[in-house]
């Protein structure tokens, strides 16, 4: 079991995560963070095999990986 | 080293410095001052202290800007030119709040100018050369000892005020050797305590949490609410200053002065040989000789001017800048004579004094 | 479940100020990262440059300081003379490091200073809006290049890595990128190893990221990666420059 989850308070939408997750299970929310970014969430949990690529590639530290 | 010893001006500011417990300088080589970061290459490292001479002035406030971070006591110094290249570095200090102390062994100017003594650089140092609101303390010797003393003053007062403390020498004093007692050094325990009294807010060893800090040594500031506040905080700091630190000289200074001078440092000792001939001629003569060019002493001119004294002369080795703070503290009530000398010639006391008995 | 990786303690919690999709964040948390697991947060001070990273010092949770731009090396050459028992590190941009700072971090790797500098390229001025860089590449059009960089009129970019590694002195200088997430996994073997000499007293040691800036491009981020890899990985060649911990191993 794993687990990632996005801090919307850091997130900027910026979409490096979602291209560098290998299982493809990221996309941007449609819900809004305070600045009005669409942040990322992870649809499909069950799929994440916490490599951590996402959280090495986020430019803002907003990911947690359990696992 | 003997108590009394015969030593170049440059010599003593170094070796005052090193018995106040600064243990950190940075300088860059430059004429009339190289004696002084010889001599710290040769002495610092026998107290255990740094010494680097670094790639530039510029490298070398900055430098400083980082020891003073740490809450160190930490010096440099340099000549004109090189003081020049210090403005930016200096302004910044003064932005962050941090204790310094810079030494300027003034050279005839303006730009590569020659090595003789002067004074062009009264404006540079007393109205602040960088940019922004800001001040330093300025201290002017006049004699090899007195330049030897600044040293631990200036340590005092930088660390009490968190400023730039800046002694302003010249060619003359720095070069010449006169004789000098020097202050018991301090103890390594005394230099301990000193490194401990800033840790409320300069860069040390951390703790984690709950005791962990962040003390950032920083002069930028977006918010400019926040950065009116900070400037507004320098000013009360030195509205302090100017009301405690102020130090002059008052020399032959009497009810009967027919005329009353005002000099610093090179040009005030002049002016004593000056005025010691006119007195054998039974002429009485005063002189003012600030000590503090900032804060300047504005009420000891004042109140040496109020008394019967019809003329004031004030007498420099530049075309004429501490006149205006001359000017400012009579209130413009008389013209203020002036007799200067620039590119580094110096008057003679004869020069001085035919001067003063032409305005008589 | 068990946490296996999430904000490092060397960064403090703080939004960062940086355009989405900026590596400035990145090379950030790997830096963070290292001094975590090298234990270095309370032992450990930084230098923030002028550039986009100027507010750096309100990211990295130990005591930091903002030098005059260019001037990092010269502030931390006087923090670590002033506290050998510390670790210095500074942060600098192109124009910070390559530019103004010239003078600065030549001289201070040629005294071998005991601290590390970490040093992102990213070939074009961020904070002031797009300027030119040392290290803006031939033809790249800026705001002060609009007809694109003319290198026979002004040059070509400069390598920070292989100029530094001509000096006697520098223990360790690599040229690492940030361009995908394999590169930066292997980026941070780099900043840890920098940082473990830094620890061990080893002496000067220097990491350049070879960095993205997707708003001055005009770029997409993920675009911005591309771009990179297209025209920048092949004048700034990835790799290790001087590692005197080899030689010494070989001994």
């Amino acid at each position: 079991m794993a687990r990632m989850t996005v801090d919307p308070f850091y997130c900027k939408g910026c979409g490096l995560c979602i291209e560098a997750c290998p299982k493809k299970i990221i996309r941007l929310s449609d819900k809004f963070n305070e600045k009005g970014y669409h942040y990322a969430e992870c649809f499909d949990q069950e799929s994440c095999i916490a490599c951590k690529l996402c959280y090495t590639f986020c430019p803002d530290v907003a990911i947690t990986v359990e696992k | 080293m003997a108590d009394k010893v015969l030593m170049k001006g440059n010599e003593a500011i170094a070796e005052a410095a090193l018995r106040a417990g600064c243990r950190l300088y940075f300088a860059y080589p430059i004429t009339p001052q190289s004696e002084l970061i010889e001599y710290m290459s040769k002495m610092m490292p026998k107290v255990g202290g740094t010494f680097v001479q670094s790639e530039s002035e510029i490298a070398a406030i900055n430098m400083v800007y980082g020891a003073s971070g740490c809450g160190k006591r930490v010096m440099t110094s340099s000549s004109s030119p090189g003081i020049s290249l210090k403005q930016e570095g200096i302004s910044y200090i003064s932005g962050a709040s941090l204790p310094a102390v810079v030494v300027n062994v003034v050279r005839g100017g303006p730009g590569l100018g020659d090595i003789q003594p002067a004074q062009g650089d009264y404006y540079q140092a007393t109205r602040g050369g960088g940019h922004g609101d800001y001040r330093n303390i300025v201290l002017a010797p006049s004699t090899v000892q007195e330049f030897a003393d600044m040293a631990p003053l200036a340590f005092d007062l930088a660390d009490k005020y968190r400023i730039v403390v800046l002694i302003l020498s010249d060619g003359l004093i720095g070069q010449m050797m006169e004789p000098v007692e020097f202050q018991p050094a301090k103890t390594e325990e005394e230099i301990e305590k000193l490194g401990k009294q800033h840790e409320s807010w300069c860069m040390h060893p951390n703790e984690d949490e709950p005791n962990h800090h962040h003390h950032i040594i920083n002069s930028l500031e977006l918010d400019p609410n926040v950065l009116s506040d900070l400037v507004l905080n320098l000013e009360k700091k030195y509205i302090e200053i100017e009301k405690t630190e102020i130090r002059f000289e008052e020399y032959n200074i009497s009810p009967d002065n027919e005329i009353l001078c005002v000099a610093y440092g090179t040009a005030a000792r002049i002016t004593k040989s000056a005025i010691e001939e006119l007195k054998k001629e039974g002429k009485s003569i005063g002189l003012i000789r600030p000590i503090t060019l900032w804060p300047f002493p504005t009420e000891a001119i004042k109140q040496a001017f109020n008394q019967n004294v019809k003329k004031i002369l004030t007498l420099e080795l530049n075309l004429g800048q501490m006149i205006d703070d001359v000017r400012l503290a009579i209130e413009g009530k008389v013209p203020v004579d002036f007799i200067g000398r620039v590119g580094g010639l110096v008057f003679s006391p004869e020069e001085v004094k035919t001067k003063i008995e032409e305005i008589l | 479940m068990e946490i296996i990786a999430t904000r490092p303690k060397s960064l403090t919690k703080a939004q960062f100020t940086y355009c989405p999709g900026c590596t400035h964040g990145i090379s950030h948390r790997l830096i963070a990262e290292a001094m975590d697991e090298l234990g270095m947060r309370n032992k450990t001070m930084g230098v923030c440059p002028v550039g986009c990273s100027v507010l750096a010092y309100n990211f990295f949770d130990c005591d930091m300081a903002e030098a005059a731009h260019g001037r990092a090396p010269a502030l931390a050459t006087g923090m670590k003379r002033a506290r050998p028992d510390m670790h210095v590190f500074t942060y600098q941009g192109d124009g910070d490091l390559l530019a103004i700072g010239t003078a600065e971090i030549v001289h201070a790797a040629n005294r071998g200073e005991h601290f590390s500098v970490f040093f992102v390229n990213n070939a074009i001025y961020g904070m002031t809006g797009g300027q030119m860089a040392p290290t803006t590449l031939p033809g790249m059009k800026t705001t002060t290049s609009p007809y694109g960089r003319d290198e026979k009129d002004i040059g070509y970019p400069i390598r920070a890595c292989e100029l530094l590694a001509t000096l006697e002195a520098p223990y360790y200088i690599e040229r690492v990128s940030l361009l995908s997430p394999q590169h930066v996994i292997k980026a941070k073997k780099a900043v840890y190893k920098a940082l473990k000499f830094n620890k061990e007293e080893r002496g000067f040691t220097f990491i350049e990221f070879v960095s993205t800036c997707p708003t001055n491009w005009g770029f997409e981020p993920m675009k911005a990666f591309e771009w990179a890899k297209e025209n920048m990985l092949p004048f700034f060649k990835l790799g290790v420059f001087k590692d005197k911990s080899i030689e010494e191993e070989g001994k």
